[in-house]
Formats: structure tokens, sequence, C-alpha cells
């Protein structure tokens, strides 16, 4: 009767297994718990039963042996889950160096979705199988939640921030993707798969989906069709901070603070540029938003990020 | 405890000394025959007719609630969202959420059990504030009303954690009503609290000290302070958001150059002390039913009276626990997730203590102790559950799927509620006077057991294969755990519907009940059933420890009716 009922999902992340490792054991914890209160419970109940002829309750007010029993079991081993919980956190947290960035946009009630390559696609995602692959997500309304069961990882999807979230597949086949986070009437329709391929398979989708041009190089052409190369030009003297070789490097502001040179800060120059000028120059640059939309940004800041990239022809940091 | 007005013989073993015979002989008024006439009821300022109130007020709320969660569970039968629209879908789990939240779970025990018998149980004559007392009746009223409004008008679909900017930008539904609703209710529980926090300070009868309180004062004693503490946060946080959604004073939306997570910690700020508000009193009422139950005091009595103050202090730091996947950094994860293991080890402390109570007791399986021992079970993995979603590296794949569904409504609705079930039967001869059916009781008990189960259990499973909550559509393979559950809630509803019927019946045809038809202690079962409207004739002087049962105490062989 079960067959064809699943009771359990697939597992199919490089981390995948440790989280239902740490899950069995705590569900191991939990019925050993609950079957030996129900026990105590019904041995008390039909030994202790008031009955005729039953000597009648035994006053016993407490030991103090037995509290500090059950409040150091328990104390020990909920410090030892939290311990090797928070082991797996930073794996899932931490991205290891070099994951391929993807970039996802959230909307009511649709996931966008671009390829290093180019390619785009909407509430698919297709990802080549043993590859660490970046998620750099941004909602352009409501908060959302990119949720992949299989993988057992999910990272809320916020609007005017970024927020990333990383996995490395190991099993090819099809897995559900959800919204997590409830986001409005579709809600439940915020859905989609993510697909995982062989490596070649997954070369030949991308060669046959229609690749358009790389983040970069749309971000490129928009830098020069936003006149942003006028002020930055890259040239001493110009009116804006030369953008090469800065990607990741600390930058000072004008208020004697510095900032990390990133996809926030980026994301934040662009939309509100009075937030923080970089020291040395005028604020003069006009504010973007409502004339780029989140897509749009991500493409410059793939651009960007490759002016700084040895490999890409950008200048050494 | 208490052998209280020394004038009284001794009683607490013989109830047919005070059977309703002996009452009748000397016909004496009590507060339900005190004055007549509807404005005896409305503007009453005793704390025993404000309770009945608040009871009668909460049971609509109940079946108003219940019949939001039919429709929800009755759409999840089938995959395809084919009973209701998507957008009616949403506004009646929001619904539900929000009419079993505010106006049962919250207010269940404290404004109905809390409200009749804290002033009995310390051997007051009314709540320190008796006024304010019928104030946050009317106030809770007026956040009904304006909660029925709001969903007759077109209901709201945010869920009822209102996240942002979702409620106050997107929603295009009644949310200000809503939310102006909620911030009314609000100030009925501060007023509660207050009130229940100032009369265990100052209102306690001669003898009664600290140590010799009954535990469901202590428990209540927990909540007031975690109401009086938290609930302005949550106030404040609603008066934001209609801000932002009336006049676009940007605080949670981006767009207006506001933060949305800043709401989230907000509302859980408030929120996850509220699952305790909800919680403790309940833990307070089990405390009581298996000590009179098991004819003993409560096991470390003192251990389980700074428990729930522990739990009280402890849950004001711990509501980052919501928001691991949220955004917020991934130290604050770490932070609030180890103080969230350390609120687990008062709550185990307690289960412990219970179960050990029973030990070498006197053992009576009534229906109170049925809801007890339902209890100790469904909070039991309620608790457990808990852990699962406190451990963070569980939680990122955990949270917002049906597991966490499961896990609060083990401990909201197997704990909370089924306390509240166990306390309204084990204290209705006091209320009423008369005793409810008692097969039939135990009956609904079981029934209650199995079929909340059968309802939750599967979620668990649900939820670890990774079925998101607020679901309207969902993918085939889910459907038979659906279905089970969608079949245990209706054994559940059903369990629920039973004492709604046979305790109104037991008012007219109920065996008249006595003082103490329990054998139990406690300054309540020496009142009359149903009390006088001072509660006592001379104020009781109180001269032992809570739960004073004597060496082989037993249950009167009229208790035992199987």
């Amino acid at each position: 009767m079960w067959k064809g009922i699943p009771l359990f999902p697939d597992s199919a992340s490089t981390y995948s297994d440790a989280v239902d490792y740490f899950y069995l054991a705590l569900v191991g914890i939990s019925i050993f718990f609950t079957l030996l209160i129900a026990a105590l419970v019904v041995l008390f109940a039909i030994r202790f039963r008031a009955r005729e002829g039953s000597a009648g309750a035994t006053q016993i007010h407490g030991s103090h042996v037995l509290e500090l029993f059950w409040t150091a079991v328990p104390l020990v081993i909920v410090m030892a889950l939290f311990v090797w919980s928070t082991k797996i956190w930073f794996t899932i947290t931490r991205p290891p160096a070099h994951a391929e960035q993807y970039y996802v946009t959230g909307k009511q009630w649709m996931w966008k979705i671009q390829h290093p390559t180019g390619q785009r696609e909407i509430n698919t995602l297709h990802v080549p199988v043993n590859v660490p692959i970046q998620l750099r997500m941004i909602s352009e309304d409501v908060i959302h939640s990119f949720f992949i069961p299989a993988f057992r990882v999910k990272r809320d999807v916020l609007p005017g921030r970024y927020s990333t979230m990383w996995f490395e597949a190991t099993k090819a086949g099809t897995y559900h993707l959800f919204c997590a986070e409830y986001c409005g009437t579709k809600h439940s329709q915020m859905i989609g798969s993510v697909i995982v391929m062989e490596q070649e398979d997954y070369q030949r989708w991308l060669s046959g989906a229609a690749a358009g041009e790389t983040p970069q190089v749309q971000g490129e052409k928009l830098f020069a069709a936003m006149r942003c190369d006028t002020c930055h030009t890259g040239q001493p003297g110009a009116r804006g901070p030369k953008l090469q070789g800065l990607w990741g490097q600390k930058v000072d502001l004008s208020d004697g603070s510095t900032v990390v040179f990133n996809e926030d800060y980026v994301r934040e120059s662009i939309l509100i540029p009075t937030a923080k000028t970089v020291a040395g120059f005028q604020q003069l640059m006009p504010t973007y938003a409502g004339q780029l939309g989140e897509d749009q940004i991500l493409s410059l800041i793939a651009y960007l990020k490759s002016l700084s990239d040895p490999a890409q022809g950008g200048a050494k940091p | 405890m208490s052998s209280t007005v020394q004038t009284h013989a001794p009683h607490a073993h013989s109830p047919h000394e005070h059977s309703g015979v002996a009452h009748a002989a000397e016909p004496k008024t009590n507060y339900l025959t005190a004055n007549y006439g509807w404005k005896s009821w409305v503007f009453s300022v005793d704390h025993k007719r404000i309770a009945l109130m608040y009871l009668f007020t909460i049971a609509f709320m109940i079946l108003v609630g219940g019949v939001f969660a039919l429709l929800v569970r009755l759409e999840l039968a089938t995959p395809a969202g084919d009973l209701l629209q998507s957008e009616n879908y949403n506004k009646i789990f929001t619904m539900h959420g929000v009419v079993m939240v505010f106006f049962f779970l919250i207010p269940g025990v404290p404004a109905v059990l809390g409200n009749f018998l804290l002033p009995i149980m310390i051997g007051a004559k009314d709540l320190a504030f008796p006024k304010i007392n019928l104030l946050s009746y009317y106030v809770f009223l007026v956040g009904i009303l304006l909660t029925l409004t709001a969903a007759a008008m077109g209901g709201v679909d945010t869920g009822w954690t209102f996240y942002t900017p979702y409620s106050s930008t997107y929603a295009n539904s009644q949310v200000a009503l809503a939310a102006v609703a909620v911030f009314i209710t609000g100030f009925s529980s501060i007023l509660t609290g207050l009130n229940f926090v100032v009369t265990v300070h100052k209102m306690r009868a001669p003898g009664m000290t600290w140590f010799r309180l009954p535990l469901f004062v202590w428990a209540n004693y927990a909540t007031g302070l975690i109401i009086l503490l938290s609930t302005p946060v949550v106030a404040i946080t609603i008066v934001l958001v209609a801000l932002e959604r009336l006049f676009h004073i940007g605080v949670f939306d981006p767009a207006y150059g506001g933060d949305p997570v800043l709401f989230q910690h907000m509302f859980w700020f408030y929120s996850h002390p509220a699952v305790y508000i909800m919680i403790l009193p309940a833990m307070g009422v089990i405390s009581e039913l298996i000590a009179a139950f098991s004819k003993k005091r409560v096991f470390g009595y003192p251990v389980v009276a700074f428990s729930s103050l522990a739990i009280a202090v402890i849950g004001f730091f711990v509501w980052g626990h919501h928001m691991f996947v949220s955004g917020q950094s991934t130290y604050a994860g770490v932070v609030f997730s180890v103080i969230t293991m350390l609120v687990a080890v008062p709550s185990a402390i307690k289960v412990f203590n219970w179960v050990s109570t029973m030990y070498k007791g006197d053992v009576l399986l009534s229906t109170p102790m049925c809801y007890a021992i339902a209890f100790l079970g469904l909070f039991t993995v309620g608790g457990l559950t808990g852990i699962f979603l406190g451990t963070m590296g569980l939680d990122i794949h955990m949270h917002d799927t049906y597991f966490v569904v499961a896990h609060f409504h083990y401990v909201m609705v197997g704990g909370m509620v089924t306390a509240f079930w166990g306390g309204l039967h084990f204290w209705w001869p006091k209320m009423f006077g008369r005793m409810y059916p008692e097969a039939i009781g135990r009956v609904a008990a079981a029934l209650m057991f199995i079929g909340f189960n059968m309802t939750f259990f599967p979620q668990f499973i649900l939820g670890y294969m990774g079925m998101p909550r607020r679901y309207h559509f969902y993918p085939e393979e889910w459907q038979v755990l659906n279905l089970v559950s969608t079949l245990g809630a209706t054994l559940l509803g059903i369990s629920y519907l039973l004492p709604m019927i046979y305790l109104p019946w037991s008012l007219k045809f109920g065996k008249v009940a006595g003082k103490n038809p329990w054998g139990a202690k406690g300054l309540e079962w020496e009142a009359d059933s149903p009390p006088t409207t001072f509660n006592f004739d001379k104020t009781p002087i109180v001269t032992e420890e809570a739960y004073a049962y004597p060496e082989g105490a037993r249950h009167q062989p009229e208790a035992k009716v199987v």
C-alpha cells in the first residue's frame, strides 16, 4: 500500500546526507524520550490506579538528585545537538571559493534565473552535477524564499538586499523548487524544477538553449548605454572613481569610514548614490532608481566584477 | 493545602458531606443567582461572571476558527486547489490563525480559568482591579467585532504573521482593519496581565505565602509578567505597519527606505514570548490536574514553579530562531540557537516532575486526568520537535514547511487546548455546581488523542519531504498523507464538539456536585459550588502549603466511576 507513497525526500546535494543523519539521530532521541514518558505514564496509571483496598498515595515531595539528573541530562543532550547542528549550519552557509555565480530574481509569482553563461530561464534551473553553485538572489517586490528540498537548503529572497545560497548537486535528476515564504495569492504556484544534469548533458543543454549574451557583456553594454563611462572613465582626474581592479577591495569614503566594494555596495551606489561617497570625489552621480531593474543591476555587477578578474582581461587588484 | 476557615471541619476526603441535598436544605445564593437581568451581567465586576462572559465569547470564536480549519483541511484533501480559489484559501488560513491565536490560545486559559480561579485560589474576594477586568473583556469584544468586520468586508490574506512588505504595501485586503483589531485585543491581554500580577502580589489571604501558592497561580503570574513586557512591542509594530500602509512612511518596505527583516525582529520579539503566554497557564492547569488525581503534592514543587519563571525569562531571548534563513547574520543565528536549546531544559524538567507526581500516587483516570495524560504525550512530542527546529543546520530545511505547522499544533493544540479542556472539566462542577457526564467525557478525550495524532503526525513527514506551509496546491505524491490528516481533523473536530454539547447539557441534567467532588486540596474546593459572589464567607487563613495531601490519601469510592 505504501509503494509509490514517498515518506522521505530525495537526497541530492553534498550536505544533504549530513542533514539527514542529524535528523535521524534527533528522531531516535525523540522516540526514546517519547516512549520513556509514555511507558512511565502508562505504568504509573496502571500500577498506582485508585482501586478498592489500595494503599493510597505515598507523599514524596521531591528529590534533589533526580532534579539535578533530569536537568543535566537534557542540558548535555541539547548542547551536543547544538554543536553538531552548528557545524552543519556553517557548511551550508559558507560557500566554497570559486562557486559558479547564478543570478535569481524573485517576483510575484515567478523565479527568473540567469546562468553565468547568459542563458535565462523562468521557474526552471538547469545545473551541472558536482559543481559548486552559488545563487545571488534578490526580490523585486515582497519576501520570497528559494527552497530545494532535495538539497536540504532554502534562503529567503529579500527586496532591497542580496542574499546568497550555495549547493553542489550530487545526483542527476529533476527536483522540486518551491517558494517557501508566503508571498500572496499564487504563492503555492511560485514553484518550478531544479534539473541536475551530467556535465556533458549540461554543456549540450547550454549550447541548445538560446544563449544570449553573458551577464557581463550585457553589463558592459548597459555601462555604455547609461553613460556610466562619461564619469567612470578610468583615467586620473575623472569625475567618478576608477572601477577597474576594485572588486573586493576596501574603499575609503568621504566621511572617513571604509566600505568593501562588493555587490551590496555597488547596488546601493547605483540606487542611492548619496549614501556613501568615495573619498576625494564630489557627490555628482544621479540615482538610477526606477531606470534599472534588478536584472540589469545584476548584469552591471557581473561586468564590474569582470573588470577586476585577470582571467577575463581585467586589472589585477 | 490550606485548611482555611477554621470553623470548617476538615472535609477533603468526604465529598458526600457536601452533597447537593445538604445545600437544598439551606438555600444560599451564589454568584449565578445573586442577581438577575442582563444588566447584572454586562456591568458585572465579579471576576467569575466576567470569566463566564469570556468563556462563551471564546467558545464562539473556537467555532469560528474551527470552521476555517475545516475548510483548510477539506481543500487540502486533494492536491489541486479545487474547492476554493487561492485568494480565498489564503484568507481562510489567515483568519484561522488570527482567530485561534488572538482569540483562543492567548486568552483561553488565563481569561476564563485564570479569571475564575486565581482570586479563589489565593483566598481573595476578587481580582485587584475588578473594573479593569470588566474593561479588558469589552476591549477584547471590540477586537473580536473588528476582526469579524474585517472578515466580512473581504478578509485578510497576509497570514497571521503579517510579514512586511507584503502586509504593508502589497496585500490587497483588509490589513489595516485587522491590524487595528489585533492592536486593540493586545490591550485586553495587558489589562488582564496587570490585574493578575498585582493580585498575586497584594491580595493573598493571610498565611498564603509564595511557596504555598498553587502552581496554576505561579504559571499565571509568570504569564502576566510576559504579557506586560512583550505585548506593547507588538502594539508598536502594528502601528508602524499601519503608518507605512496608510502614509507610506518607510519603516519596513525597502521601496520607501525601510528594512523588511526589522518587522520580523519586532514581530517575533512579541510573538515568541506569546507562545509562552499560551502554554504557561496550560502547564499550570496540568500541575493542578495531576496533583488532584494522583492525590499527591506536585513532585519538586519549587522546581516546577521556578521553571515557569525560567521559561518566561529565557523566552524573551530566543525570537531569532524564527529567522535563521531570513537574512539575519550567521552568528546571530548561532546565539539564538544556543539560547533556544536552553529553553528546552525547564520544559523537560516540568514533564519529568509531572510524571514523577503520579509515582506511588492514587491515580484516578477521570476525564480531566485523561486530558492531562494526553497533554503529557502531545506536549512531549511538541517539545522534542521544537529542538529539531531550534537546531540551525536542520532548520534551514525545515523552516516554513509542514514540520513547523505540525510542531506548533502539537504544542498549542496538543498542549494548550488539551489543558483547556482538562481544566474546564475539572473546574466545571466548581463553576456551575453540576457534574459533566463522566463516561462520554472520557470517550471525547480518547477521540481527541487519536484524531489529533492522525491529523498532525503525517504533517511531520510531509514537512521533512519539503511541503511548504500556506500552500493551496501541492504535488500529487503527497495526497495520501494529506488525506489521512484531513480524516484525522474530522475526528478531532467531533471530539471538540462533544463537550460543547454535553457540558451545556449538564447544566440542567448533571449530578449536583457539592463543594469538593474530587476530594481535592486547594482553596477553591473549600468555597461553595458555585461560589458565592465574594467567594468565601470569611477570609480564609492558610496554614498549609499547596497540595497538603495526607499520607495514604485515597479517592473516595463515589469518585471511581469505573
